[in-house]
């Protein structure tokens, strides 16, 4: 490999600050301000735009915690799971399977979610991280999809037709029946998902992953268990994304194997990489894009599918670096 | 220290190590010589732990390592620098020299303090660059180093693990006369201190730099000794030169 | 007890050739020209509608599958040419990522073409009977066919790859790309020959499954991850471990579904075998998977180089 390449490949390397350059610290923080404010505002003043609606952003935001935890992996870590929606899967039903016994405590719920997730992740992560490039690649989709199977054949738990919640977790004085609550509540979970990302990477563990992902040869040379770190990061990802999946059935109040089908995992990597790999708010932007995008899309047509394949494939083809790259470039090309 | 016993590696049909057996005695610096295709590159993989020996043994220090993985036997004291350059890219030089220090700095378990601020990583990597003469691009981007520059670094991050033993694969490998002479400088002043076993192909820096040299051909070492027996060995000339 | 075995037996074999079919494809594609091909399943789906409009326009299934055939070479060829080419000297998450949008794109087509509704495809009376196999199985002729045509096609690839002088670029393409190159031969033409055999194999199992399951959308997205395991299992690239690992995971996927529970009910309480047992059996291959990694990451029979 020239040395021009590698140096790209080893461009993740560099993240030093929190925001980037300083275009993209205005960008970032308008952008994050402008998805804190707009749906709160809409929701005062009675705006009944779907876009701009507090369930919409809800959801996007719930989506956007499982594209930052994937980033952990994938962008930093430089481990490709095609089987992230496994944790989202999993976290959901930590809060239904208890819900549906009428144990509705959030302080049951969200732990559990985490340690289940992180647990599965400890599991199949063991088994995945032994093998590396394409076979990951398939065997955390084929783990993913075993997860899937597996709540289907629940019939107890509603199997293919799903679970209903009927009453979200119950946090004590907070009560995020009210929509209002689980948006802020999502919203600061995901600032803190993002601020706990930033720090990990940037720690000593962080370096070593972050290197593993470099030239996983040199850091063994130097030393390093690699695969112990490796392991590590993908269960930190796995208790992450759960926390999202908790998040994503407390909203939408009803929970089926289809949140962990492999098409979801997909798109969950579609964020990261259109917001763009290795930075700290590029899986926002991704999940942003990418749902307002699909939304924007299926408002016009039914086959919005069609479109949105060719954006996909075009995307791959031709954004370097991805929308974050776009933005602390300041959109010019470079 | 380093004791290889037999050591036989083949892929398919194809014998790339063919029962070596060499001893490297502490202190000196031992040279692996040999033609393209001679089975270097797999012969020190073996000894690094990237491949494992179809037969055979390595000891270290007495210790048998033949099965202990790669990182393990860098915490024995072994460390190597690869032919082609393996330094962080994106990373500074005085960080790459950092992440070499931190991997001997107890584990890297810790999840939240930043790691490129603390004095304890960064100390011990400024003497290391201090030593192979980087100090003054300790602050540079590694992707901005000249080719000797990061050869160099390549170096330092061996040196930074605190090694008794050092495996150099082909250290001059690409460099221009000026770039191989500041390195030869680099590896006189390792001498003595470290064990060494150096790779290369560059045949003026190792009859200059070795205490003694072998000679590798077709997966076996045809000859052992000082560099002036080795200059006069048939059957060196014959590798070589193609000399009857 | 065993005449069920026996047929379900078969039915195991059943999916094992049509796993093979569809992994083959995969490990070719994977194993020459090192892309991932996540929309494999897409061609498979591609196969089973063409199929299904020609039985229509022609009135025989047999016609129709024979004209499916190279139209689905077709596809192959056009989406190689189109896009995947310019993918190769990508990086698997590329591969991964384009093909995925791929499906979408596959997905809505058909939709656009054939409507949202499943297609089935009406079977000629004499394949549509059954057949006593041995003495007191009795078992769907089709079903029979399926596994005929599956080992037939095993059959050609082994002799194709092993004997021809196509085999010979697709073994050297696979281990040493530059010699090929060296050699003089056109390699994009290799590796587009290539892509349209999988696809054609894929399309071939969609066209021999449509008539049991109908043509539906989406049907190619959930057999192709257990092809994925089939390969994973089997070592990624090899024909053999395709072919082994496929009828692996058919029977063990089947016999696991059918009986597990009944197993399951000498070890543990009956009321918890009945839960237990269809959990358990919906996960067998990914555990078959698990484990057989856990000894042998490369898989059962992994290819010799690389």
């Amino acid at each position: 490999m020239s040395d021009t390449a590698s140096a790209q490949l080893n461009d993740h390397l560099r993240v030093p600050d929190f925001f980037g350059s300083s275009t993209g610290r205005v960008v970032t923080l308008v952008f994050m301000a402008v998805l804190l404010l707009v749906p709160v505002a809409a929701h005062f003043l009675g705006i009944r735009l779907q876009l701009v609606s507090l369930d919409f952003i809800t959801r996007i935001l719930c989506l956007a915690i499982a594209a930052v935890s994937l980033n952990l992996i994938l962008g930093f870590g430089g481990m490709i799971s095609f089987g992230h929606a496994a944790f989202i899967g999993i976290g959901a039903y930590c809060v239904g399977i208890p819900a549906y016994h009428g144990y509705g405590s959030a302080w049951l719920h969200f732990p559990l979610a985490v340690v289940a997730s992180a647990a599965f992740a400890l599991i199949t992560g063991a088994i995945s991280l032994r093998t590396r490039g394409v076979y990951f690649i398939m065997i955390t989709m084929a783990f993913a999809q075993m997860g899937y199977y597996f709540f289907l054949s629940l019939e107890e738990y509603g199997g293919d037709d799903g679970l209903t919640i009927y009453s979200r977790s119950v946090f004590g004085i907070i009560d995020i029946e009210d929509k209002m609550v689980l948006f802020l509540l999502t919203y600061a979970c995901l600032v803190a998902a993002i601020y706990s990302v930033y720090r990990i990477v940037n720690s000593r563990f962080g370096m070593v992953v972050r290197g593993c992902n470099s030239n996983e040869a040199r850091m063994k040379a130097l030393g390093y268990n690699t695969y112990a770190y490796k392991l590590t990061a993908y269960v930190i990802a796995g208790g992450m994304c759960g926390l999202a999946g908790a998040l994503l059935g407390n909203f939408t109040t009803f929970i089926s194997p289809d949140m962990m089908s492999w098409s979801r995992s997909g798109e969950l990597m579609f964020m990261v990489i259109l917001g763009g790999t290795g930075s700290l708010f590029g899986p926002v932007f991704g999940a942003v894009t990418f749902v307002f995008i699909e939304e924007l899309l299926s408002s016009f047509t039914t086959y919005w599918a069609l479109p949105f394949g060719i954006l996909l494939i075009l995307s791959v083809l031709f954004i370097k670096g991805g929308l974050n790259g776009l933005i602390q470039r300041g959109w010019k090309r470079d | 220290m380093l004791d290889i016993q037999g050591l036989r590696k083949s892929f398919g049909g194809v014998v790339a190590t063919d029962n070596v057996t060499m001893g490297i005695e502490a202190g000196e610096l031992h040279a692996i010589i040999g033609p393209n295709g001679a089975g270097k590159t797999t012969l020190i993989a073996q000894l690094s732990g990237d491949l494992a020996p179809d037969a055979g043994h390595v000891l270290f220090g007495g210790k048998d390592i033949t099965t202990v993985p790669t990182h393990r036997r860098s915490h024995f004291g072994l460390a190597r620098s690869f032919q082609i350059t393996s330094v962080f890219m994106g990373l500074s030089v005085i960080d790459n020299v950092a992440l070499a220090v931190q991997a001997h700095d107890g584990h890297s378990f810790r999840f939240w303090q930043p790691a490129t601020t603390q004095a304890r990583l960064r100390k011990p990597a400024l003497e290391v660059l201090e030593k192979v003469g980087l100090i003054d691009r300790a602050g540079s981007i590694a992707s901005a180093l000249s080719h000797g520059e990061r050869r160099q670094l390549e170096i330092a991050m061996a040196l930074a693990t605190k090694p008794s033993f050092m495996l150099l694969d082909e250290p001059m490998a690409g460099m221009g006369v000026e770039e191989s002479a500041a390195m030869v400088e680099i590896l006189r002043s390792l001498k003595g201190e470290k064990t060494i076993l150096l790779v290369e192909h560059d045949m003026d820096v190792v009859f200059a730099l070795a205490d003694r040299i072998s000679v590798l051909v077709y997966g076996r070492i045809v000859a052992t000794g000082k560099p002036e027996a080795i200059r006069q060995n048939a059957d060196v000339r014959q590798a070589y030169l193609g000399e009857a | 007890m065993s005449t069920l075995f026996l047929i379900q037996f078969l039915n195991g074999l059943q999916l094992g050739v049509l796993l093979f079919l569809l992994a083959a494809g995969l490990t070719l594609v994977f194993g020459i020209m090192d892309f991932v091909n996540l929309a494999h399943g897409s061609l498979y789906m591609v196969g089973a509608f063409f199929c299904a409009t020609l039985t229509f326009w022609t009135g025989s299934f047999v016609w129709a599958a024979l004209l499916a055939i190279p139209l689905t070479a077709l596809v192959g060829l056009v989406l190689e040419i189109g896009v995947i080419r310019h993918l190769y000297q990508r990086d698997h998450l590329d591969h991964v990522l384009a093909t995925f949008g791929f499906i979408l794109i596959a997905d809505t087509l058909v939709h656009l073409i054939w409507g949202p509704e499943g297609i089935a495809i009406p079977l000629p009376g004499y394949l549509r009977g059954q057949v006593e196999v041995l003495p007191g199985i009795i078992f769907p002729t089709f079903r029979l066919v399926i596994i005929g045509s599956g080992l037939l096609v095993a059959f050609g690839l082994y002799w194709l790859i092993g004997r021809t002088r196509l085999g010979m670029l697709i073994r050297a393409g696979a281990s040493n790309r530059t010699m090929v190159s060296a050699l003089g031969i056109d390699i994009k033409t290799l590796f587009t020959a290539v892509f349209a055999l999988g696809a054609v194999l894929a399309g071939l199992a969609g066209m021999l499954i449509a008539p049991i399951t109908e043509a539906t959308i989406g049907m190619g997205n959930d057999i192709i991850i257990t092809a994925f395991v089939v390969i994973i299992v089997g070592g990624i690239g090899s024909m053999k471990g395709a072919f082994i690992g496929a009828l692996l995971i058919g029977l063990i996927d089947t016999l696991g579904r059918s009986f597990l529970d009944d197993i399951l009910k000498l070890f543990i309480p009956i009321n918890a075998a009945e839960t237990a047992g269809p959990a358990i059996s919906s996960m067998l291959i990914y555990l078959i998977m698990a484990a057989v990694l856990a000894f042998r990451p490369q898989g059962l029979f992994p290819p010799k180089v690389r």
